[in-house]
């Protein structure tokens, strides 16, 4: 059970760092899967082939990664909508293909072992428990920084890109500037996920970050609530704990899992944190008549 | 064999591959296009139509041409349905949950076929031998020429009915401006429908053309849909001829690329040149630049 909450944790990260891309400034992005791999990788691979220190690769991966999102930004975020829905796809299969071709560097399909777990002095995190405070206190942070980042005056002008660009524009706002930080920074995050997946797992293979993963973490955000980092974990929480629910199922548990999908989304459109205050005002008798909420 | 034979090779194995991302990427546009959605379910109905032809073929013991008309007329059925279950109740949702929408029933359909048909791979006879035919130093298999000959056939059918049919004009009506097509008294909601059952049965037929050469397995759809969306993306997201021109420039160009310099690549060659022409020309090839209103 510790080893799920781990993963709630990471997914938490990776959902908020999504949301600020896509509920924040409405830039929808396919391709985040491939952040959070380079994370997870860029840190295996430095501290398996190369011996670095584990905080230090880390630390690259989220640079290095954070760097190629922001140079990337540039052409990617020029594009709109199902066209920039399909170049983030397109550049998270082409990163999940360079995953599994570069055998001599990344193992292959057959994954990267033995990444050393993080560690401060003579506390190791090689535990489910420790790891589980670890992961926390990274998503605990990222949400903090999510939260003040989207108070901010930053925040107020994604928002405006998010409902027009033109007139974020005429407002002052450097719209392409700004979607190209946003979409570093959401890459930084994820990437950091990735570093914590890689060693808190000690094993990746690039099965973890193929396009549906991609898909789910979507999913997250947007069953989460669009444009809320509550939301976000309630979508992370929601996603990884219930294929775990779901193994009762056994066979069947895809089936529910879309099922419930389409459900939710059909039921809850503005996500879970809006829809289930919404359903709990709904049964409620009605005591304010000719008021909307 | 030298290097222009091989390149023969690798063009005309393109150009088949291409038919088929034209078929898929064609019930992208035409989903897109009446009613704004990107389907993310229509790789399904490419798997629908190769599994339910195995099916009908081995398990019935129907005759070629009879198991691929049911398995036509079921992926229709199926695409209908999810039309009328979760997308009409729907109309007013935003894209984005409509895409969601569409990944949840992509899940299911794969799930259920999952749970029906089994994790195996299974292969569908040739529609008329496996003679291969040469053609100058290449060769090519009868069932090359079936998907070229269908694939030709569907787009003239396709090209007919959206230019010369009232109800194919009324859905290109739609596509330019729903509520201006509402407006001259064209019932918006039956297009959208005639749009998924176009789409899906599209879908199944290069389902079934394909499963001959490629196998087929409950999980052929992820990619080759994610294909057909590439070749109408590149189209320009057009219900004609930029979309099939936009599938045959990715088939021959992946086979080209995967023949020789790298066939572990190949999927990603596709990508390569799908953001290359994403840069270059934001709006796809075939279609004018865009000004946004606001």
């Amino acid at each position: 059970m510790m080893n799920v909450l781990v993963f709630v944790g990471i997914n938490t990260i990776l959902a908020v760092a999504l949301n600020l891309l896509l509920g924040y400034a409405g830039q929808i992005s396919l391709g985040h899967a491939a952040f959070f791999g380079l994370g997870a990788y860029i840190s295996g691979v430095l501290t398996v082939t190369y011996g670095l220190n584990s905080w230090i690769s880390m630390f690259i991966a989220a640079t290095a990664t954070g760097i190629l999102a922001f140079i990337l930004g540039f052409p990617i975020l020029k594009l709109k909508g199902h066209y920039l829905a399909m170049a983030t796809l397109g550049f998270g299969i082409i990163v999940y293909i360079v995953f599994n071709e570069t055998v001599a560097l990344t193992g292959g399909p057959s994954g990267l072992s033995g990444i050393p777990n993080l560690g401060i002095a003579s506390l190791t995190f090689d535990s489910d428990i420790k790891n589980y405070y670890l992961v926390w206190l990274f998503a605990l942070i990222s949400i903090f920084l999510s939260l003040n980042l989207a108070d901010s005056r930053i925040g107020r002008a994604l928002r405006a890109i998010h409902d027009s660009e033109v007139a974020a524009r005429g407002m002052g706002v450097n719209v392409r500037l700004l979607k190209v930080q946003i979409f570093a920074l959401s890459a930084l995050l994820s990437a950091v996920a990735g570093s914590l997946y890689a060693h808190t797992m000690t094993f990746i293979s690039p099965a973890s970050f193929g396009f549906n993963f991609s898909v789910e973490l979507v999913t997250m955000v947007i069953i989460g609530g669009l444009g809320s980092i509550y939301g976000s974990f309630l979508g992370a929480a929601l996603l990884t704990l219930l294929p775990e629910i779901l193994r009762a199922f056994q066979d069947y548990d895809i089936i529910v899992y879309g099922l419930l999908l389409i459900l939710m989304t059909m039921f809850m459109p503005g996500g879970l944190v809006r829809g289930v205050p919404g359903i709990l005002l709904s049964l409620r008798p009605a005591r304010k008549q000719g008021r909307e909420y | 064999m030298n290097l222009s034979q091989q390149v023969i090779q690798y063009i005309l194995s393109g150009l088949t591959t291409g038919s088929i991302y034209s078929l898929i990427g064609l019930g992208f546009a035409i989903i897109f296009n009446s009613t704004g959605i990107i389907n993310f379910a229509q790789g399904e109905f490419v798997m629908l139509g190769g599994m339910l032809t195995f099916f009908f073929i081995t398990v019935v013991k129907l005759p070629l041409l009879v198991a691929i008309l049911f398995a036509i007329l079921i992926s229709t059925l199926v695409g209908v349905t999810f039309e009328r279950l979760a997308i009409r109740p729907l109309r007013k949702a935003t894209p984005l949950n409509l895409v969601i929408i569409t990944i949840g029933a992509s899940i299911l359909i794969r799930g259920l076929a999952m749970m029906i048909w089994g994790k195996d791979t299974h292969s569908l006879p040739m529609f008329s031998g496996n003679d291969p035919i040469f053609v100058s130093g290449a060769t090519i298999l009868p069932q090359h020429l079936w998907i070229l000959g269908i694939t030709l056939l569907v787009i003239i059918i396709n090209k007919l009915y959206f230019y010369h049919s009232i109800s194919g004009k009324a859905m290109r009506a739609c596509s330019y401006n729903r509520s201006a097509a509402s407006l001259v008294g064209i019932d918006v909601k039956r297009m959208v429908f005639f749009s998924f059952a176009i789409s899906s049965a599209m879908g199944s037929v290069a389902g079934i053309i394909a499963a001959p050469l490629t196998m087929t397995s409950y999980d052929v759809g992820i990619m080759l849909g994610l294909k057909g969306f590439c070749a109408a993306i590149i189209g320009g997201m057009s219900s004609g001829m930029g979309t099939v021109l936009g599938g045959i420039l990715l088939g021959v160009l992946e086979s080209l690329g995967a023949g020789l310099i790298s066939s572990g690549y190949k999927d990603a060659i596709a990508f390569i040149i799908l953001l290359l022409i994403l840069f270059i020309r934001p709006q796809g090839i075939f279609r004018k630049a865009e000004t946004e209103r606001v």
